[in-house]
């Protein structure tokens, strides 16, 4: 057993940091919350160069067929960054149900999708900008048509109201494609978290109250150590819910449901301590912070809420009793 | 001890509560933050102040009604259990106001009250600085001596509505060979006297809900000087123990939600979900508690008490019960949690968030509670 990040995948993550470290994703965040998808769309091509849009496409459709740890690590680094776009959907959960010609596409960096999974996604995310809108009705899938706008409290998501058009034909794994979606939303959760650690323990170093650096102070040290914890002790179960995706584990739905839990009550204490260590600044809209706050807390209603996957652990693993 | 009310207070209560039932406006008003909004809540209070029922704890002289201490807890209680609008003129009401009948002159009550009670003058705080944030007595904006006044020169940044109110109150440095505590001065201003700047901050739902104020050599009447000059910080406590006590926080608001919460968990709870339903219900115990205490604390004031450090206890606790109180609705909400939609949950979430940073954070209150509630040495700082 290796439990571990392989050379590749710690330089893949690393060449994605560079790559994003090198534009305004704020910019980029923000134009896209404007309904200006220009700068997005050309960071999401850009992204797609570097191999994240085609990781679960087959390869048969150009895709690089690579693992879901491959996807974790891209996922990461998509949410330290707060890029946005339905990445969720086309990256992770697209590939997991149809095989055509579309994710040729997808691979390339041309198609973007967005998709609905009701009960637990009912809204489709980025619906005026995807061309690819897909919903799953049980084993089918539809076409949909964007209906009604529904702000997000995270102005970057661009959620619609799903109506349900012609049928596209039998959906190849719905079960699997909801654990890819939860999966990545758990990973993006994750790098959201850290971005806001590092940007607290960066202000604590920096900020001076009653004449000395507010991180001097007992207070503050012991919420930053909380955050830590909790994120370091969130990032093995992402992991591991990668491997049992990957290998088709019978155990996949719990250990993707225990990354969510984990990565989602992570990232929420680490939005809440950023903000109370920041003070008012981090309350501003200018601030950096409250992109990254935002989409926690969307992200912690996205894809199944906490008490919908504590309940997919608990079955799992009082029937593993029984 | 009992929890009756005397029949005088049950009249009033019920008074409260039949006029708010034919006059709160049908649809919630545009938010404070705007300018429209802020307009309609300017006349909003002047509605209530001509009921007699927007300042009921003061004087009839300047507006109020004379109404005890538990009274106006009552009168909170039916306000937002009628889901009635937002106090625009809050920063005024509930914290110059208290600074004023203790250590104003009767010119500046008489000149400065009835307009604030009618919503004619909306008033904005004025302390925090770039520097000086939880660190107070770090401020650096300075008042220096002219003749018949003072001239007001410096920054002070986060001042709630100040985007759209009338007049500011704030501590500048009056001794320039002072330190921390010592030689500041409490002052009131116009925010459109010659010299000031205010630039509106937008806030994390993107409404310009605080703002700088930019000061050059601003004109302030000796008249304008609440206190002793260079007394500011004592002057100055008065007005923080009331914005962490009860008179900004009163326990109605949080009833009044923890009532929003049990609707919405009747209606969209799932009563097998033990640890969502559980926290339902510490919400609703927690806003009694609250309720509570603040019983205890009238009582206490009534019997000649005054707030101290027990209003950090205050602060601490509905803080978080108001955070608690939002993030178990978004919970409840499941996929909806995320919409800014008219459940307005988001919104209310997104005010609470900052409940533990302003008014001094809460680090800042378990300090000071654990440093003069509790009597432990205090740290460095
Ligand atoms: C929505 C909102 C409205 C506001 N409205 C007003 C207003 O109307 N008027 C006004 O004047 N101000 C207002 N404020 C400002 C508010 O009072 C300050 O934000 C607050 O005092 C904290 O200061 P700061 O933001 O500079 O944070 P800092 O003081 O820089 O604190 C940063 C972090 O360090 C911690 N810290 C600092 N010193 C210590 C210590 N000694 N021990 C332990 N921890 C410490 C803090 O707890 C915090 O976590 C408002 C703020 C908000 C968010």
């Amino acid at each position: 057993m290796r439990f571990a990040l392989s050379a590749e995948q710690k330089d893949f993550a690393a060449s994605i940091g560079d790559f994003l470290s090198d534009v305004d994703t704020a910019a980029a965040a923000r134009d896209w919350a404007a309904g200006d998808p220009g700068s997005g769309l050309t960071l999401w091509r850009g992204l797609a160069g570097i191999g994240i849009t085609g990781l679960l496409v087959p390869e048969r459709f150009d895709g690089l067929g690579a693992d879901p740890v491959d996807l974790v690590v891209a996922f990461e680094r998509l949410g330290y960054h707060a890029v946005p776009g339905p990445w969720v959907d086309t990256a992770a959960v697209l590939p997991m149900l149809l095989e055509d010609e579309l994710l040729a596409g997808v691979a390339a960096g041309e198609t973007l999708a967005s998709v609905a999974l009701p009960p637990h996604v009912p809204y489709a995310l980025d619906a005026d900008v995807a061309e690819a809108r897909i919903a799953v009705a049980g084993t089918r899938l539809h076409a949909f048509a964007p209906g009604r706008a529904l702000p997000s409290v995270d102005s970057c998501r661009r959620l619609f109201e799903v109506r349900e058009g012609e049928v596209l034909g039998a959906a190849v794994d719905p079960p699997l494609a909801f654990d890819a979606g939860v999966l990545a939303t758990a990973a993006q959760l994750l790098g959201a978290g850290q971005w806001l650690l590092d940007a607290a323990v960066d202000y604590a170093r920096q900020r001076r109250q009653y004449g000395r650096e507010i991180g001097r102070y007992q207070a503050v040290k012991h919420l930053l150590a909380d955050v830590v914890t909790r994120l370091e002790l969130a990032r093995p179960l992402v992991h591991a819910a990668a491997i049992a995706v990957r290998d088709g584990a019978p155990t996949r739905a719990r250990d993707v449901s225990a990354a969510k839990v984990a990565a989602g009550e992570a990232a929420y204490l680490a939005a809440r301590t950023g903000l109370q260590v920041h003070g008012a600044i981090g309350y501003t809209a200018e601030h950096e912070l409250g992109l990254r706050l935002a989409k926690v807390r969307a992200l912690v209603a996205a894809w199944g809420t906490r008490g919908m996957h504590h309940r997919r652990v608990l079955d799992a693993v009082s029937g593993a009793v029984a | 001890m009992d929890l009756e009310l005397d029949e005088h207070a049950a009249r009033f209560r019920d008074e409260v509560r039949s006029w708010l039932a034919e006059n709160v406006p049908q649809r919630p008003l545009a938010s404070f933050d705007t300018a429209e909004g802020f307009a309609r809540h300017r006349a909003w209070e002047a509605r209530l102040a001509e009921a007699g029922l927007s300042v009921v704890a003061w004087p009839e002289e300047f507006g109020g009604r004379d109404a005890s201490l538990l009274e106006w807890v009552l009168f909170e209680e039916e306000y937002y259990a009628a889901g009635a609008p937002g106090r625009v003129s809050q920063n005024g009401i509930f914290m110059l106001a208290p600074t004023l009948f203790s250590h104003g002159t009767a010119e500046q009550r008489r000149r400065i009250l009835p307009p604030m009670a009618r919503g004619q003058e909306v008033w904005a705080q004025a302390w925090s600085e770039p520097e000086a944030g939880s660190d107070i007595a770090a401020l650096r904006s300075t008042a220096t001596r002219t003749e018949g006044g003072w001239l007001l020169s410096g920054q002070k940044t986060w001042s709630s509505r100040a985007a759209f109110a009338d007049k500011a109150f704030g501590l500048f440095r009056s001794d320039p060979g002072s330190e921390r505590h010592r030689g500041l001065t409490y002052l009131m201003f116009d925010l459109r006297a010659e010299g000031v700047r205010v630039r509106p901050i937008p806030q994390l739902d993107g409404e310009p809900g605080f703002a700088e104020i930019f000061l050059d050599g601003v004109f302030v009447p000796d008249a304008d000087v609440l206190g002793e000059p260079g007394d500011g910080w004592r002057v100055a406590m008065t007005t923080a123990n009331n914005e962490r006590g009860l008179s900004l926080r009163s326990p109605g608001r949080f009833l009044a939600a923890a009532d929003r919460l049990t609707e919405l968990w009747q209606r969209v709870g799932d009563p097998a979900d033990t640890a969502l339903s559980g926290r339902v219900a510490d919400a609703w115990i927690g806003a009694r508690a609250y309720q509570l205490y603040t019983f205890g604390t009238v009582t206490r004031l009534r019997e000649g008490g005054s707030l101290g450090p027990e209003s950090s206890v205050n602060k601490l606790f509905w803080s978080h019960l108001d955070l608690a109180l939002h993030e178990t609705a978004l919970d409840l909400l499941g996929p909806d949690g995320e919409l800014r939609a008219e459940h307005g949950w988001v919104d209310g979430w997104l005010f609470a968030l900052a409940g533990p940073i302003y008014g001094g954070t809460d680090q800042i209150q378990r300090n000071t509670v654990a440093e003069r509630l509790l009597g432990l040495p205090r740290g460095d700082r």
